[in-house]
């Protein structure tokens, strides 16, 4: 393991962050994928160390990847969905997060739809803060964890860094909070990022904001790229005027293998997930295994959050 | 103890752009009245202001004001917003009506002339509501409100977005000579969004609001002034695209006006960087291209006047997640010092500047102010252009601290404030 370039209190977003310590949470990353091999998946990495999931959103997976990476520590791990609770009562943000903070956590993980919440949190109060995704802002441990997932595949594309590496991030980038917390690390780690997806779902400017070029056909978007990221589309992007139809947005923008051709012949096909198959993605491209690492991504996570719980617990590398 | 017949302000550098003065001489008052420029002779028993190093100017007027009373005295009160404005050397403002209930009775606009009488310490002008409520559909008793003391009409906090109810408006404005002061969103446009679009708003994963949703309200509007002849005022411009169309609709002399608010021509929307709620306000900071245009079209004199939309709000209002938070900021106690950064920046000369604090909005509003001539009310400001400070929202004077400028190193403060001959603020008192 690299020397321990990682001195934050809190893990707001990847425009924070330098390579190095992209790279040191990598590191500590694949460590910890071993434990998740073993027999018996615990060590007492955090014990003693409170670990509280603060979620305003609906989230299955990156909840419970949060609370397993905790566990697998140690951990004492609290499960909080604010959105069926103090939400309807009037709390203010700030306020239950005060009161969490009084009973001394080490870290609170806290999902919001608000870009900025967590933001706004640190700022005001504290405890350490992840975030576990802020609106259409940064979802941090999502692109760390498809960082680590492409650099697992680097090898097998025949490169060395991510010098050279192109990735496509197709599908609604306007919304989506994976595209620019990836945008922006990939960008830090050196590979080249081109947006794809209709001129309602890019947002303004975003070749100046994030040096990604924006391709509105898919076909030219994804050609020759050694990585395509499908976005998940919302449904309810059809009331906004953002698209007349799913069947439209399929036909021109989702991914078969016909379309998948013209990447590079070792691309491989990511997907944060949950996958709207038949949306963005044909089953058959998402379960192709010469293809497809949608499932890795999930393994990577839980190695992902309990290398960045560990950092932020404080515990000397 | 009665006040001294006479006053003195003796020694300052006096401007008053409408009679073209710029000149160091003494002002005489008597009562409350402005009596003489110049050289006066010193009458008995007068009482002596020294002005030695300040200039001397009439108390400056905005005609864009949010005293929040009634209904909403926990986010301010017209006695609190008058001592922010005393504090800023304004002597009049014109009150916004998006209070509860609306000014949209005479019976609102007579309470809020009492309260004014009673706790407030600068002149207050209420400004009536186009439609009642603020909802759109159904004009105000536009001539009642004018009887009762309105001096303009405004759903401010609301575009006029019906194309039908600006008309008729604009149309039946014309009867009593009425200003429509016009807050230029086209709101389909513009609800989504919580900030400017562009790359700042894309980098924060905030939901923007084009530019195009000014302009093409105003160009709307200006449309409807061919179409009427009605008398049309736009409300804290942003814009480029909105400029060009005022600057165009000018040259062809239809009765098209702008204001300008400071924060718009000091500040961009990289100011939100860090989700500033204290810089969040509709309209939105916009761009440095936008910044860059609105100094040209002040430089050009083609605004009318600058105006702080002060807007105060409590902090449980803005301690919240950046798209949650109340749209507004305060302004008048940085209006002075901010406005002379374009004295400094060479953008506008002293004069001017001055004069669009003054007689320009003065002028639109109809009201007797914003000049030091002879027999009008002894309004005045004196200020020191180049004494230095840092702007604490701590420090203010109005009842809340939701400044877009605090930290900022600014140059020009006021010294003293009069309304009607009576010194209604005095730094360091």
């Amino acid at each position: 393991m690299k020397a321990t370039i990682w001195n934050r209190k809190h893990l707001l977003g990847m425009s924070d962050l330098s390579r190095e310590e992209i790279y040191s949470i990598l590191d500590t990353a694949a460590s910890f994928r071993e434990v998740n091999r073993r027999e018996i998946k615990k060590v007492p990495t955090l014990r003693g160390k409170t670990v509280i999931n603060l979620f305003y959103e609906n989230s299955t997976r990156t909840r419970t990847s949060f609370e397993l990476a905790g566990k697998r520590m140690s951990a004492d791990v609290i499960n909080m969905s604010v959105a069926s609770s103090s939400v309807k009562k009037g709390e203010t943000l700030i306020d239950t997060l005060a009161n969490l903070e009084a009973m001394n956590p080490d870290v609170v993980v806290v999902r919001h739809s608000e870009s900025g919440a967590q933001e706004f949190l640190a700022r005001n109060l504290d405890a350490a803060i992840i975030n576990a995704g802020d609106g259409s802002h940064e979802h941090p441990t999502q692109a760390l964890l498809d960082i680590l997932t492409m650099e697992n595949h680097l090898p097998l594309m025949g490169r060395e860094n991510f010098e050279g590496l192109t990735v496509a991030i197709c599908g609604d980038v306007l919304h989506s909070r994976v595209a620019r917390s990836n945008a922006i690390g990939l960008k830090t780690m050196g590979a080249t990022v081109r947006f794809v997806g209709p001129p309602t779902l890019m947002p303004s400017q975003a070749e100046e904001a994030f040096g990604a070029k924006v391709y509105y056909r898919m076909e030219e978007g994804i050609a020759g790229v050694d990585v395509v990221m499908m976005l998940r589309l919302q449904q309810e992007r059809m009331t906004g005027a953002f698209l007349p139809s799913i069947r439209e947005y399929f036909e021109f923008w989702g991914l078969n293998h016909k379309r998948l051709a013209l990447a590079a012949p070792k691309a491989i096909v990511m997907h944060p997930g949950p996958m709207n198959r038949g949306v963005e993605i044909t089953s058959k491209v998402a379960d192709d295994p010469n293809h497809s690492v949608i499932l890795e991504q999930v393994a990577n996570g839980l190695a992902i959050r309990m290398a960045v719980l560990y950092r932020l617990c404080g515990v000397e590398a | 103890m009665n006040e001294a017949k006479f006053t003195l302000i003796k020694g300052g550098r006096i401007i008053d752009p409408v009679n073209q003065i710029d000149e160091t001489a003494d002002l005489l008052l008597e009562g409350g009245v402005i009596r003489e420029v110049g050289r006066p002779d010193q009458p008995e028993g007068c009482r002596i202001i020294d002005a030695d190093g300040l200039i001397v100017a009439p108390g400056l007027v905005d005609m864009h004001v949010h005293l929040r009373e009634p209904g909403y005295e926990y986010k301010e009160t017209i006695a609190g917003g008058t001592q922010a404005a005393a504090a800023g050397g304004v002597t009049s403002v014109a009150a916004m009506p998006n209070t509860q209930p609306v000014t949209d009775d005479p019976s609102v606009v007579g309470y809020v002339l009492d309260k004014a009488r009673m706790g407030g310490i600068v002149n207050v002008f209420p400004i009536g509501a186009v439609t009642k409520g603020l909802q759109g559909k159904e004009l105000t008793e536009m001539g009642l409100l004018i009887k009762a003391g309105c001096v303009a009409f405004s759903d401010d906090g609301r575009a006029i977005s019906n194309s039908s109810v600006m008309r008729r408006a604009l149309d039946y404005a014309r009867a009593f000579g009425a200003l429509i002061i016009q807050h230029a969103e086209d709101p389909s446009l513009a609800s989504e969004g919580c900030m400017n679009e562009g790359v700042t708003a894309t980098r924060l994963g905030i939901p923007g609001i084009p530019a195009e949703s000014e302009s093409i309200l105003v160009d709307r509007d200006i449309r409807l002034v061919e179409l009427t002849g009605g008398r049309y005022h736009v409300a804290h411009l942003s814009t480029a695209g909105a400029l060009q169309s005022v600057e165009r609709a000018i040259q062809r002399n239809l009765p098209v006006s702008c204001e300008i608010a400071p924060h718009h021509f000091a500040l961009t929307e990289e100011a939100v960087i860090g989700y500033n709620t204290d810089a969040k306000m509709a309209p939105p900071l916009r761009s440095e291209r936008d910044r860059n245009a609105l100094l040209e079209g002040l430089s050009r004199g083609i605004v009318a006047a600058i105006a702080t939309d002060h807007a105060p709000h409590d902090e449980d209002s803005k301690r919240v997640e950046f798209c949650c938070a109340a749209n507004g900021v305060v302004g008048l106690e940085t209006l002075l010092p901010v406005t002379l950064e374009l004295v400094r920046d060479g953008v506008m000369s002293l004069s001017d500047c001055i004069a669009v604090m003054t007689h320009r909005p003065s002028e639109l509003l109809g009201i007797n102010r914003g000049t030091l001539s002879p027999g009008r009310p002894a309004d005045i400001v004196l200020f020191d252009e180049r004494e230095r400070w840092t702007v604490d929202a701590n420090a203010l004077h109005g009842s809340t601290r939701n400044t877009p400028f605090h930290g900022r190193r600014v140059r020009g403060r006021v010294k003293r404030t009069l309304v009607a001959g009576r010194t209604v603020y005095e730094d360091g008192q």
